[in-house]
């Protein structure tokens, strides 16, 4: 049977049953660790760019090209997640 | 952003945030598929799939100067944010000669650091100036 899920602001998500994934190699760890240690106050800000809804509008959005104005970025879980 | 498509930022914004905000959400939003944005600034939950609750404030200079990260069930305070981005606006304008000390906003004294106020900052700044 099927069961019900409480709908909550982390959202439900599911993934393979059955036997684990491979662990990833050392080496692709040290990748992401690297990566990860890219986010410092006071240094620079990773460049992206990512499409976008806007006014009624789809849109392209790069970082970079709001040099010379302050930006606040905000990620969240996910649209209808209540908070 | 997060990790919903524009399609979906559109049924959200039409359907429910217009009915919160007037005239609909004023700012882009940004969709990252994968994560690969939020991987990037640390944010990203492999385990959940979604991105946690990451602000990041990044000045003129593409520099960022401040982040706050919260885990899915409890909300933001945007006026804290906005205090935060304040205060770092008054810091630049003073090319760095200006502090603002814990509990500052607008309208409230800042420091002027130097050799002085060296082990002198009581004379300066109260504690309840923290919370008021």
């Amino acid at each position: 049977m099927a069961e019900e899920i409480n709908a909550g602001c982390a959202r439900p998500t599911g993934g393979p049953v059955g036997e684990p994934a491979p662990k990833p190699t050392p080496e692709k760890e040290n990748i992401i660790k690297e990566v990860m240690s890219m986010i410092k106050v006071g240094k620079k800000a990773p460049d992206f760019t990512a499409p976008a809804y806007h006014k009624g509008k789809f849109i392209n959005v790069k970082l970079s090209e709001y040099l010379g104005k302050w930006v606040v970025l905000c990620f969240y879980p996910g649209d209808f997640t209540f908070v | 952003m997060s990790i919903d498509s524009i399609y979906v930022h559109k049924m959200w914004n039409d359907n429910e945030l217009s009915k919160m905000v007037k005239g609909g959400i004023p700012f882009a939003m940004l969709s990252d598929a994968g994560g690969k944005v939020g991987e990037v600034y640390g944010i990203y939950d492999e385990d959940a799939g979604v991105e946690t609750r990451g602000r990041f404030i990044i000045d003129p200079d593409g520099v960022i100067q401040g982040y706050e990260v919260l885990t899915p069930p409890v909300g933001r305070n945007v006026a804290e944010s906005i205090r935060q981005i304040q205060a770092f606006q008054v810091v630049r304008a003073s090319k760095g000669t200006e502090a603002t000390p814990s509990g500052w906003k607008p309208g409230k004294k800042t420091l002027k650091p130097n050799p002085d106020m060296v082990g002198n900052v009581w004379k300066e700044w109260k504690t309840e100036m923290a919370f008021d």
